[in-house]
């Protein structure tokens, strides 16, 4: 306990007495974390907009106006037997022209058809994108002539979503990509960053560090302190930067989340997980640098 | 113990008369740096406990070398260096510490800690071994009285004269009383007078029963102390006599210094010193003898 209050003691007094290098060291870090704190949730997003698209991917069976209700639910029996379908839904052609009447800013383009031309469909989900095909070949497979035919006399045509979501899956993807590399970049660089001043603040110290072990000072009796160092300064640098991120998603994105729906994707991500990890993952980390570049200077 | 001296004389019995093992032997030392300079040369020494030592020579002798082998600085390429019987050269680097807590080192540049106070120097010796707080409370005022520091405490090295900053060096590596007490040119940075002082509180703290090795080229203070000289050159021991002076020649010379008492307080050890050097009293920096 004497030791644990003699190792604080000192970790702060060398914070006092070296007050320019930390000052150096806890910007730093703020910066690092700042990237860290703007980055993973950009990343969480796209991660998010790229399942939300996928979710998107879907089957659509249009029938003939002239299918009867038996004929319906026969045929949705058998789609509800086709295996890797999720989910199956039935859209009427009032409901399809209802939906249709939604989505367009003047209804009355429709008010001028005389009748409904909308065929009714069945919505099918698959339990995952890559299964797309296999449902899309099982509701029309292949005649005695090799010819893909539907499996009832009542479907019009069998469409799939695939072209268009898989589109925007590349795009989220390659984003994705590039995003992770920027911050696996970004990230290597402030660690460098960091070891480097911590390194500088240490190196100003190394005659103290020499003078310590000709007393007869242990390697740990004198790394303690030091760790003890860069804990606080990890601390002071990721609470810094925490504050900054904080005001940051008040002032800025919460406001622009209410309107972009890009954003909204925001609600993913907690706050408060991300916070204890940055200022977890700043004091290891100073913690750690400190402690690893003290040992060339342990070697008396 | 048959140890094979290069030397006219043989060196000092033990002070107590008893024959137990030196505190300090190099038997047949050797080190050389990579590069090829020889800093010692088959080096076979013994120093015991209580004693006295002035080790003398010429800059690149290996007195340096010397001193660092003691505290495992270095290590030795071949013979063995004991301390109080225990070979230190083949001491495992956990225990390195250990030998270092007890034999004190003054060096000629101080070496102090510049981010303390004076007191926090001396203390951090007792922190280093575990010392409780009640224990350093009670011992760094005493060991800062016995150099002469009291009024100086709470100020930084900086702050202190050189003098000043060697008594807190003195301090700092008695605080513990270690057995063993190594001086690497304590006085080569001071001028007469404050050396007068520095020797003066050495030879106090070996009066007090420590073993104490100066390296000095104080040609001057070794003469006056009149205490075993062990004179090195180019790596090897050339010499050692007790109750010595500096060089042969100004023995052969006969100078009119009076051999020193082998028993002599430090009260009288600085007043015949002065005399002798014809310096004036430094002043009271020192409350009392030992």
């Amino acid at each position: 306990m004497d030791r644990l209050l003699f190792f604080i003691q000192e970790g702060l007094r060398a914070l006092r007495r070296n007050a320019a290098p930390s000052v150096a060291a806890v910007v730093t870090i703020v910066v690092t974390v700042l990237l860290l704190g703007v980055l993973i949730p950009v990343l969480q997003t796209t991660e998010g907009k790229a399942q939300e698209v996928r979710s998107k991917i879907q089957l659509k069976v249009f029938l003939y106006d002239d299918a009867t209700q038996g004929e319906i639910t026969a045929l949705q029996k058998r789609i509800d037997g086709v295996p890797h379908v999720d989910s199956l839904q039935f859209v009427s052609k009032t409901e399809a022209l209802q939906i249709l009447k939604k989505r367009l800013k003047d209804p009355n383009v429709l008010k001028e058809l005389n009748s409904n031309p909308l065929p009714a469909s069945f919505n099918i989900k698959p339990d995952d994108p890559a299964n797309l095909d296999s449902i899309h070949s099982a509701l029309t497979p292949p005649n005695a002539a090799g010819k893909a035919t539907p499996i009832s006399p009542i479907v019009q045509e069998v469409k799939d979503s695939r072209e268009e979501a898989s589109k925007i899956t590349a795009v989220t993807g390659a984003l994705k990509i590039v995003l992770t590399i920027i911050t696996a970049l970004l990230v290597i660089a402030s660690l460098m960053l960091v070891g480097n001043t911590i390194r500088l603040s240490i190196y100003s110290r190394r005659r103290e560090v020499e003078v310590m072990r000709l007393v007869g000072a242990t390697k740990w009796f004198i790394r303690w302190p030091f760790m003890v160092e860069g804990v606080i300064v990890g601390a002071a640098g990721g609470l810094v930067a925490v504050i900054i991120l904080w005001i940051g998603k008040v002032t800025v994105v919460d406001p622009l989340s209410d309107r972009f729906a890009l954003v909204a994707a925001q609600n993913t991500i907690n706050f408060l997980p991300l916070i204890g990890v940055l200022l977890l993952s700043a004091m290891a980390v100073s913690a750690m640098g400190s402690g690893v570049t003290l040992r060339r200077f342990l070697r008396v | 113990m048959a140890v094979a001296h290069r030397t006219k004389r043989r060196p000092a019995d033990p002070p107590s008369g008893s024959y137990e093992s030196p505190i300090v032997e190099l038997r047949e030392v050797s080190k050389v740096y990579p590069g090829g300079h020889v800093g010692l040369d088959r080096v076979s020494l013994s120093v015991f406990r209580g004693e006295f030592l002035f080790l003398v020579g010429p800059t690149g002798c290996g007195k340096s070398t010397f001193i660092k082998l003691l505290i495992r600085e270095l290590a030795p390429n071949a013979g063995q260096v004991r301390i109080a019987g225990r070979d230190i050269g083949s001491l495992p680097e956990k225990r390195i510490p250990q030998l270092r807590r007890n034999v004190g080192t003054v060096f000629q540049d101080y070496k102090l800690l510049p981010n303390r106070t004076v007191y926090d120097n001396v203390a951090y010796a007792l922190q280093v071994i575990g010392g409780s707080r009640s224990e350093i409370r009670e011992k760094v005022p005493e060991t800062l009285r016995l150099v002469g520091l009291s009024n100086k405490i709470h100020n930084y090295p900086d702050e202190l004269s050189g003098g000043e900053q060697q008594r807190v060096s003195v301090a700092r590596a008695f605080v513990n009383h270690p057995p063993l007490l190594l001086a690497d040119e304590p006085t080569g940075n001071l001028d007469p007078v404050t050396s007068i002082g520095i020797m003066q509180l050495l030879y106090r703290i070996n009066r007090a029963g420590t073993t104490v090795i100066v390296v000095s080229h104080d040609r001057e203070m070794v003469d006056k102390m009149r205490r075993r000289v062990v004179a090195m050159e180019e790596g090897r021991i050339v010499r050692d006599e007790t109750s010595a002076l500096y060089t042969e020649e100004d023995e052969q010379a006969g100078p009119a210094a009076s051999a020193a008492p082998i028993d002599e307080d430090t009260q009288e050890f600085a007043i015949r010193v002065r005399a002798e050097m014809g310096v004036g009293d430094e002043g009271a920096t020192n409350g009392g003898t030992h």
